[in-house]
C-alpha cells in the first residue's frame, strides 16, 4: 500500500530562484512528520506542491495514491489543511463556521451535523458550540480551526506553523489532540489489539521554524536552500551531536565566550542569558572541559561549571546551517 | 549598587473588573536583559504599555529611567526604543528610507547616525532594496534599526524573534548582546521558550501576576518540583495512561515520539521501571531528561 503522501524528485523554479530541488518524501499513516528549515528554505512551496497549489517544474506529488497533478480533485478531497492565518468567520457561532466548511466540501445535512458534534467534542468545543467565533480565546480558535480542517476526515492533515501564537498549556492540549488524531485505535488499549499501519491511519505534515514543535514530531525533516538535507526521528538527530554539547555557567559570559571559542576542538559557541553552549569535536568534549576549568582558575573565576549536556534538536539546527 | 533602570512597585491596572496586572514589583539594572514569560492576555502588554506612560496605572508606580512612568512620559519615550514583530514597515520604501521616515519622527535627520544604525544591525548591504522584497530575518533587522536610531538607553521587545530560524534568532540575540555589554537595558516580552533562554532573568507571567523572576538557569532548579525523565515506550497513549497512575509521578504529557515526565525528587530509575512494570507497561528506554523553560512554566502554571 502506498503512503498517504508521497513526492518524487519534485522541484520549482521562480524566476532564476530554484525553491524546490530534486525533493522526495514518503510519509506513512500514523506519522506526524515536521519540515523545518530557515525562511526561504523551501517548506512552504513544498507545502503548496503537495496540496497542488503550485505545479511543480518537474517531479509528482500523490495524496492517498492520486497524482495531485492529473487527478487534482481527488487528491484534495483527502486533504485536510491548516493554515497559519485561517480565517473564522467572527459573526457566526462555533457550529456554524464548521458548517460552512462541511457544506463546502459537500457534505450532506444529514451527514454534517452528527459529523460536526463529533469533531467539536474530540477538540473539546463541544460545549461553547453556540458561541460566537469573535468571543473565542487564542487557543479555542486555533482548536475550531483544527476542527474545520477535520470535519471530512481526512486521510492527510497539513499544518503550517499550527501553534505560532499560542501559550504552552494551550500547545501542550494542541499535541494531545494531533497524536490522538493519528493513533485512533490505541485509545482504547484495553481490547489488546495492537495497532499496525492500516488505511484508517491519518498522516499529518507540518512545517514549523520552532525547533520545540520539530521535537514532538515523529520525524522530521531538514530543508535547506530548497532540498532536503536531512531526516529522522528527533531522537536520532540528536544522536548524531551525542557527547558534543557543552554547557558552561560562569560569571563573566561576555569574556568567556570570547576566549572559549579559541579552546582547541570547539566548533561553535552560543550565548545565552546566563550560560554558553559550545559544540565541540567528536571526542574532545574532555578536554575541552579541562581546558575551561585551567583558563577560568587562571582568571580567577571559581564560579565556573561545566558538564556536557544532552543535544537538542535547535543544536542540530545550527550545525547542520553551517 | 547604582539606580535600577526600572523600578515597579505593586503595578497594578484594572479594566472594569478585570485586573490586567496584579501589584507586580520588580527592577531591573542598567544592561540587564529580562524577559516576561506568558500566554496572551497575562498582563506582558498591559506592563509595558504603563512602564512606557501609555497607560496610568490604577495603584502603584513605575519609576523608569529616574523619571515617573506616567506624568514624565515623554522623557521616558524619548529615550526608549520599541520593536515588535508586528512593527509597520512601508513596505514600498527602501530599507534607507524606512530608517530616515522614522528617524525623522524622533527628530533625528543626521545621515551619519542612520548610516551608523544601518551597518550596527547589519542590514547596511540591503539599504537600496524595497521592504516589501526583504526576508523575515533582515526584515526582523530593519525593525530593530527603527527602535535603535535614537540611541535609545531602554528597549523593549515585543516577541522579538517569532518566525524565524534558530540561525536567524542567534544572530539576532549576538547584536542585543552587544547592545546590553554597552549599557542598554533590554526588555523582552515573549510566549516563547526558546526566545525567554536568552535573557539574563525571565519574569513567569500568569493571569495578570509576576509569578516568579530569575535566571533561566536558577528557575530550573528552583521550580520544578522533581526530576524531569524521557520514556520511550509502545504504545504511546497506553505508556501516558500508565504513568499518570503512576504513585510519585507528578505531571506526564507526550513529547512526539516519547513521554516526558515529571517525578517526586526521590524517585529512582528502578522505582520507576519496577512502578511501571507492574502496571503492565514495558519501557523501551528511560533516561533523565534536561529541565527546560516550558517545564518551569507548566510548574508554576498548576499551581
Amino acid at each position: 500500500m502506498t503512503d498517504p503522501i508521497v513526492a518524487q524528485h519534485l522541484r520549482k523554479t521562480f524566476g532564476s530562484t530554484l525553491a524546490v530541488d530534486d525533493l522526495s518524501l514518503n510519509i506513512a499513516g500514523g506519522e506526524i512528520y515536521g519540515l523545518v528549515g530557515s525562511d526561504g528554505a523551501g517548506k512552504t512551496t513544498t507545502m503548496r506542491l503537495l496540496v497542488g497549489a503550485l505545479r511543480p517544474d518537474s517531479g509528482d506529488a500523490f495524496i492517498c495514491g492520486f497524482p495531485v497533478g492529473k487527478q487534482p480533485e481527488q487528491a484534495r478531497a483527502q486533504l485536510g489543511y491548516l493554515s497559519q492565518r485561517f480565517s473564522l468567520y467572527e459573526d457566526l457561532t462555533v457550529l456554524e463556521n464548521i458548517r460552512f466548511f462541511a457544506e463546502m466540501r459537500g457534505m450532506a445535512r444529514r451527514e454534517w451535523l452528527p459529523r460536526c458534534i463529533e469533531i467539536l467534542s474530540f477538540v473539546g468545543l463541544e460545549p461553547f458550540k453556540d458561541r460566537r467565533a469573535g468571543q473565542l480565546s487564542g487557543g479555542m480558535r486555533q482548536k475550531l480551526g483544527l476542527a474545520s480542517a477535520l470535519v471530512t476526515r481526512p486521510k492527510v492533515l497539513l499544518l503550517d506553523e499550527p501553534t505560532t501564537g499560542v501559550d504552552p498549556v494551550t500547545r501542550q492540549d494542541f499535541w494531545q489532540l494531533l497524536i490522538r488524531l493519528v493513533a485512533p485505535d490505541s485509545l482504547n488499549p484495553s481490547t489488546g489489539e495492537t495497532h499496525g499501519a492500516s488505511e484508517q491511519d491519518v498522516a499529518v505534515i507540518l512545517s514549523t521554524p520552532y525547533m520545540d514543535e520539530a521535537a514532538r514530531c515523529k520525524r522530521v525533516g531538514f530543508m535547506r536552500l530548497g532540498q532536503m538535507i536531512t531526516e529522522g526521528s528527533p531522537s536520532q538527530l540528536r544522536a548524531s551531536l551525542e557527547g558534543r554539547i557543552v554547557e558552561v555557567q560562569g560569571r563573566s559570559l561576555p569574556a568567556m565566550r570570547e576566549s572559549a571559542g579559541k579552546i582547541k576542538g570547539v566548533e561553535d559557541v552560543r550565548a545565552f542569558g546566563d550560560r554558553l553552549h559550545m559544540r565541540v569535536a567528536a571526542g574532545q568534549a574532555e578536554s575541552v572541559i579541562k581546558g575551561l576549568y585551567s583558563s577560568a582558575s587562571a582568571n580567577g573565576d571559581a564560579m565556573l561549571t561545566a558538564r556536557l549536556v544532552p543535544p537538542t534538536l535547535e543544536d542540530v539546527f545550527i550545525s547542520l546551517s553551517e | 549598587m547604582p539606580e535600577p533602570v526600572v523600578i515597579s512597585e505593586n503595578l497594578t491596572r484594572r479594566f472594569g473588573d478585570f485586573v490586567a496586572v496584579d501589584h507586580v514589583s520588580f527592577s531591573v539594572q542598567a544592561g540587564e536583559i529580562v524577559g516576561y514569560l506568558g500566554p496572551n492576555g497575562s498582563g506582558k502588554t498591559t506592563t509595558i504599555r504603563m512602564l512606557l506612560g501609555l497607560l496610568a496605572p490604577s495603584e502603584g508606580s513605575a519609576t523608569v529611567l529616574g523619571f515617573d512612568a506616567f506624568r514624565q512620559s515623554e522623557q521616558v519615550r524619548a529615550q526608549s526604543g520599541y520593536m515588535s514583530q508586528k512593527f509597520a514597515l512601508y513596505d514600498d520604501l527602501t530599507v534607507w528610507e524606512n530608517l530616515v521616515f522614522y528617524g525623522g519622527i524622533y527628530g533625528i535627520h543626521d545621515k551619519v547616525r542612520i548610516e551608523q544604525t544601518l551597518e550596527q544591525v547589519g542590514v547596511a548591504s540591503h539599504a537600496k532594496d524595497q521592504a516589501k522584497a526583504l526576508s523575515a530575518g533582515w526584515r526582523q533587522r530593519l525593525a530593530l534599526a527603527i527602535a535603535l536610531v535614537h540611541k535609545p538607553r531602554l528597549l523593549f521587545l515585543d516577541e522579538p524573534t517569532s518566525g524565524v530560524d534558530p540561525t536567524a534568532r542567534r544572530s539576532f540575540w549576538d547584536l542585543i548582546y552587544s547592545l546590553a555589554v554597552e549599557g542598554v537595558t533590554i526588555l523582552v516580552t515573549t510566549h516563547y521558550m526558546d526566545e525567554a533562554e536568552y535573557c539574563g532573568r525571565v519574569g513567569i507571567m500568569r493571569d495578570g501576576r509576576l509569578l516568579a523572576l530569575d535566571s533561566p538557569v536558577n528557575l530550573k532548579k528552583q521550580t520544578i518540583p522533581g526530576n524531569v525523565w524521557e520514556v520511550h515506550a509502545e504504545p504511546l497513549n497506553f505508556a501516558l495512561n500508565t504513568c499518570e497512575a503512576c504513585p510519585g509521578v507528578l505531571r506526564v504529557g507526550l513529547a512526539g515520539d516519547h513521554l516526558r515526565m515529571v517525578t517526586e525528587r526521590g524517585m529512582t530509575e528502578k522505582d520507576i521501571l519496577s512502578g511501571l512494570a507492574s502496571a503492565g507497561l514495558q519501557v523501551a528506554a528511560l533516561a533523565r531528561g534536561e529541565p527546560t523553560l516550558e517545564d518551569v512554566f507548566l510548574s508554576l502554571a498548576k499551581g
